[in-house]
């Protein structure tokens, strides 16, 4: 018991941070746009996937350029790329989305789906159907922290993502432009009536969403270094059920279901085996979605952002 | 000079008609009150003047520009800030962050703190519940609530709808007198009133309005006076 404290314990957590920190970022998006369009974008994994899509021709370039990359590279890669998904994310809104605002939630749900596959099809007819190898690795040693190792691009990784997820938590809670976001979510026809141009407010939020996920996709990209055409897939699904764990619509439930999903798996893992983990995730959806659908932060912080 | 015009306006919902060859006009700094029963049209009328739904007939100007060809934020940007009914108040923001995001389209930042201080003064009780949830607030503090909000807009024109709705006799009292005090500061106001005696007693002019279109018009005094009004809107 002490020694799976001290060792295995908080190798779990460690680990259950690091991949809930990736969940989170592609969860904050999906929550923000159910949040204010109460649409589930089931496009949004895809998003992640072709983040780390244009990275990898970015990269490509420039090591073919100069012949090696390094961790600036990296982050003006990222930086780049995550300009790049938020323009297709906002793209995505007013072609498939925006046209079909005042039709049954369902009608977007099904044109959601089909944008996703338009996606992952999209990309495999360039690339091809075989996972491709990510031009830039990120690697260093391991650190002992709390009886745990964790290696210097988990570190590394989880500070960005950190770092990201504070800036939006500044800019959502304290900026105009934030303000006004919530006050779309929690009532759009009044929101209306106080000058905002929601259409702007609504691209916005696309842009940012697609921007953290784009983020993660280069992160993704960069730590596990084979990315493939159906990556999106499954962490769109995870990144929803993250959203619902911690509450959908919700800002911090969808930062703070991400971590949680992250640590389940962990210690699912752990207890059942690596093979279960899919299995494990998706069950803890549906165990959330049958006893508490509001999520971990739904009751007590309202409903939506 | 007229400062807001409705001419011969029809509006329908599919096919149903809500506006009738609907003509108003509200002259600058006037309180106008526009009476009538449920679905007489009222809240339409405000609606498209804010630029929610569009006439399918007739103009609607303010200032002689037209509103009808105008994006809603467009129209707030001109200075028309409309109070919807059931005040709408953004119920998990603090009272202060609602009176902030009135101020959404005001560049200027230090004027927008000026205006919430405005608002406070006039209405202490929203100062009392400043980091407070807009939910909390009673019905009255609301209504005030959405009044402050608006404000920080710096209205030229305010369109309210039933802002007396569901407050008590002394509450209703308070809030008529806020809206006076708000014409004393030059804002032209437009009512939206079922309860006519209330709207009558602040009011220069008043419009009855039933099935869409406009069956009775006359100073406040005039229409408080007419036996048909009296029995109809008044309950005498």
């Amino acid at each position: 018991m002490i020694e799976f404290i001290t060792g295995d314990l908080f190798q779990l957590i460690w680990n259950g941070l690091f991949v809930g920190s990736f969940y989170a970022l592609v969860a904050l998006g999906y929550s923000m746009v159910y949040g204010i369009i109460k649409l589930l974008n089931f496009a949004h994994g895809d998003i992640y996937m072709l983040g780390s899509f244009i990275a990898f021709v970015l990269l490509g370039s420039v090591i073919g350029f100069l012949g090696t990359a390094s961790l600036p590279i990296l982050l003006l890669v990222l930086l780049i790329t995550m300009i790049l998904t938020g323009g297709i994310g906002v793209l995505i809104e007013r072609v498939a989305y925006r046209p079909l605002r005042n039709s049954p939630r369902l009608a977007v749900l099904i044109t959601a789906v089909g944008v996703s596959f338009t996606l992952e099809y999209g990309v495999r007819q360039i690339f091809g159907p075989a996972p491709e190898v990510f031009p830039f690795r990120l690697s260093g040693e391991s650190v002992e922290v709390l009886g745990g190792r964790v290696s210097v691009p988990q570190i590394v990784l989880m500070v960005i993502a950190a770092l990201l997820m504070w800036v939006l938590q500044l800019y959502v809670m304290r900026s105009k432009e934030g303000r006004a976001m919530r006050a779309i979510a929690l009532d759009p026809r009044a929101t209306l009536l106080m000058g905002v141009n929601v259409n702007r407010v609504i691209s916005r939020t696309f842009f940012i969403g697609s921007a953290l996920a784009g983020a993660a996709g280069v992160m993704a990209g960069a730590y596990y270094g084979s990315i493939d055409f159906l990556m999106g897939f499954t962490i769109g699904l995870k990144a929803f059920t993250a959203a619902v764990i911690g509450g959908i619509g919700n800002l911090y439930g969808a930062m703070l279901g991400g971590l949680v999903l992250g640590l389940l798996e962990s210690f699912g893992t752990f207890v059942l085996g690596g093979e279960w983990r899919d299995v494990f995730t998706f069950a803890c959806l549906i165990l959330f979605l049958s006893i508490r659908p509001t999520g971990i932060l739904g009751a007590r912080i309202a409903e939506r952002m | 000079m007229s400062a807001l015009v409705l001419a011969d306006v029809d509006l329908y919902y599919h096919r149903v008609q809500a506006l009738d060859r609907l003509s108003i006009d509200v002259q600058e700094n006037e309180i106008v009150a526009l009476l009538g029963n449920n679905g007489a049209g009222k809240t339409s009328t405000l609606s498209m003047i804010s630029g929610l739904v569009r006439p399918n007939a007739g103009s609607v100007t303010w200032r002689g520009q037209d509103l009808a060809k105008l994006q809603p934020w467009d129209i707030v940007a001109a200075g028309l800030l409309h109070i919807p009914e059931g005040r709408r108040i953004f119920s998990t923001m603090t009272v202060h962050e609602n009176l902030l995001i009135g101020g959404y389209l005001v560049k200027d930042q230090k004027l927008i703190r000026q205006r919430a201080d405005e608002a406070y003064a006039l209405m202490p009780r929203l100062a009392e519940r400043r980091s407070q949830q807009g939910g909390t607030l009673s019905g009255g503090e609301q209504q005030m609530l959405a009044l402050g909000r608006a404000l920080v807009g710096g209205p030229k024109l305010l369109l309210l709808d039933e802002p007396s709705m569901g407050l008590a006799p002394l509450v209703v009292k308070q809030v008529m007198q806020i809206i006076e005090h708000v014409r004393r500061n030059g804002t032209t106001v437009l009512l939206v009133e079922q309860n006519a005696r209330a709207a009558l007693r602040i009011a220069d002019r008043a419009y009855v309005i039933e099935g869409g279109s406009v069956a009775m018009s006359g100073t406040a005094d005039e229409l408080a006076a007419d036996p048909r009004v009296i029995e109809a809107y008044l309950g005498a």
